[in-house]
């Protein structure tokens, strides 16, 4: 039994993947991702400026101005285009990491309700009902206020405290689906305890769905990160994120635009296309969802 | 209904108590108090401060106390801005962002719905690809990107309407605010209508309703348009979150002294107090605008009624 379930799995893992290679838009917004990636991976490293360097010769430089900076300067005279790329690489990392922080929170809170059922399983909903009316970005700015301004790890922690919603939603579904199934109550009626069974059980046949969602909840953790930091309450200076380096562009858009422009294009470009993979992989995954 | 509505009413007061609990124990749980920050005070002065705002005392003393406050109208003594009460501040941020608010709700509604509509009207073709790809994109843009971008072109290059501030509530001052606060609303409104009207359009109800020979335009309005607007006056209760949420980020860019900033900069000073009375003004807000779309729902749908 436990060949062919294996075996479907594999047939719709297979099945996903001939639908999401057969997507173009979804490919190339995948193309796009990677290579924003590898770039902010791997250019800083290449250029002679680091995201703190200050360049006293030329302040507030515009893009192609001069060769040294290809996309112009702050007013400070640090390289932009490093800068941001720095804020891409925070951003993502930030935001993959709150993902999973989300992602491990909200599989295991909603198989556990899925699992127990009844009163629990009320009480645990409910839970997730009441954060789920309230503006999120709420809890988030309350629980940034619980440590240092600025430390990343507190960021992670509130982030994936909000983000798991959802998440905690679909597994709990899922879940109280698969607990009729027969090999559940198989495991069940050979004496296999609970927490066994949620672990080597459960939550490995609801990686499927799961995956997909956590495509979608990527995107969300960047624009999250971005606000927070937008409103001085992620990541400080010198420290650059997208969002603050939109918050300086923002303050000043009258003398120098591209320090706004700049790095909300990287911001729009990235969102865009993790949209687009978001939506390849759910039609791959479900096509009835189109 | 009546009998609904009580039920509706009575599941949100709880709610609202567990919200202020939770976050009062929260906001408390906090390392390092609003004295902790600034300069180390010499320890009498700092006691003294804390006996002054009821500090000291047991946690349950001070909640209790702030319970009562709450009854009457009373959050307590901003810590940040010494001078005023938290409910001094959120009477004259209030209004502003309420206005604010319900005019980006007022204009979402009556943009998305229609272009919903038409979309879906006209389904596959030109205008129809035009209002998707439009959503699309409108939906991937945060707030702290348009508002940003619109004061660029329409305030600095195009020069129509002013960059930022407010001239205590002048029209043209709010119109990009309100822009920024609509658009992905509205999106989310037209693409949602545009989905529910399809479905309707395809319902057995409607087909017989054109086999009855009744034209295009009174099968639409008598009987596809109100089932197709359900998603849409269910989708009221999170937009209003989502308008809160976006305040904060039109208040910042735009300058406006709205309760957006209060809940930012009370965060950033830890004024526990004012932090707590935004997390309450909002949550309560938030949840009546929820019961309000249920309740039209409700009126709507008489199914949900049941249950």
């Amino acid at each position: 039994m436990n060949e062919q379930a294996r075996t479907a799995v594999r047939g719709l893992w297979r099945d996903a993947g001939r639908r999401l290679t057969g997507n173009r838009i979804a490919l190339a917004a995948l193309g796009v991702i990677v290579l924003v990636a590898l770039f902010a991976l791997l250019a800083p490293a290449l250029s002679p400026w680091g995201y703190d360097s200050l360049d006293w010769e030329h302040l507030a430089l515009p893009p192609g101005a001069s060769a040294a900076h290809w996309l112009g300067t702050d007013r400070l005279g640090r390289d932009l285009l490093v800068r941001t790329l720095h804020g891409v690489r925070l951003s993502l990392l930030i935001s993959v990491l709150a993902s999973l922080v989300s992602l491990v929170i909200g599989v295991l809170w909603g198989a556990v309700a899925g699992l127990a059922g009844g009163r629990t399983d009320g009480w645990m909903m409910r839970l997730v009902d009441v954060l789920y009316s309230l503006p999120y970005l709420f809890i988030v700015i309350i629980l940034t206020t619980l440590w240092r301004r600025g430390s990343i790890a507190a960021l992670l922690l509130a982030l994936g405290a909000v983000g798991w919603l959802t998440t905690a939603r679909i597994v709990r579904g899922q879940a109280l689906a698969l607990k009729q199934r027969e090999f559940i109550e198989a495991a069940r009626a050979v004496g296999v305890p609970a927490p066994a069974i949620l672990l080597r059980h459960i939550v490995p046949n609801l990686l499927g769905p799961v995956l997909v969602y956590a495509t979608l909840i990527v995107p969300q953790m960047i624009v999250f990160e971005s606000f927070l930091s937008f409103l001085g309450l992620g990541v400080q200076e010198p420290h650059a994120s997208l969002g603050n380096l939109i918050l300086t562009g923002a303050q000043e858009m009258e003398s120098a635009p591209w320090l706004l422009l700049v790095p909300a294009a990287f911001l729009v470009v990235l969102l865009i296309c993790f949209n687009f993979l978001g939506d390849g992989l759910r039609d791959a995954f479900d096509p009835r969802a189109r | 209904m009546l009998s609904y509505a009580l039920r509706r009413i009575a599941g949100t007061v709880p709610t609202l108590l567990v919200i202020i609990s939770v976050s009062f124990c929260v906001v408390r749980l906090a390392p390092g108090g609003p004295f902790a920050q600034e300069q180390a005070l010499p320890p009498p002065v700092r006691a003294n401060l804390e006996r002054l705002y009821g500090l000291d005392q047991p946690l349950t003393v001070q909640y209790a106390h702030y319970l009562r406050g709450l009854l009457r109208g009373d959050f307590g003594p901003s810590l940040g801005q010494r001078d005023f009460t938290v409910s001094e501040l959120i009477a004259q941020g209030l209004p502003l962002s309420a206005t604010l608010g319900l005019a980006a709700i007022l204009l979402a509604v009556l943009t998305g719905v229609p272009a919903g509509v038409l979309a879906a009207l006209w389904r596959n073709r030109g205008a129809d690809y035009c209002i998707t790809t439009l959503a699309a994109v409108a939906l991937a843009l945060p707030s702290f990107v348009t508002g940003p971008l619109f004061a660029l072109v329409f305030g600095l290059y195009l020069r129509w309407l002013p960059v930022a501030g407010w001239q205590h509530g002048a029209p043209r001052y709010l119109v990009l605010p309100v822009l920024t606060l609509a658009l992905p609303v509205a999106a989310y409104l037209a693409r949602l209508t545009r989905a529910s009207l399809l479905e309707v359009l395809g319902a057995h109800y409607v087909l017989s309703a054109r086999a009855r020979g009744l034209g295009a335009a009174r099968v639409l309005w008598r009987h596809a348009l109100r089932p197709a607007l359900m998603p849409a006056v269910s989708y009221l209760g999170p937009a209003v979150a989502f308008v809160m949420t976006g305040s904060l980020v039109v208040e910042t860019v735009f300058g406006l002294p709205g309760t957006g900033r209060y809940l930012v900069e009370g965060a950033i000073d830890r004024d526990y107090p004012l932090v707590m009375g935004m997390v309450v003004v909002y949550g309560s807000l938030t949840l009546l605008l929820n019961l309000i779309a249920d309740l039209i729902y409700g009126a709507l749908d008489p199914g949900v009624r049941r249950e």
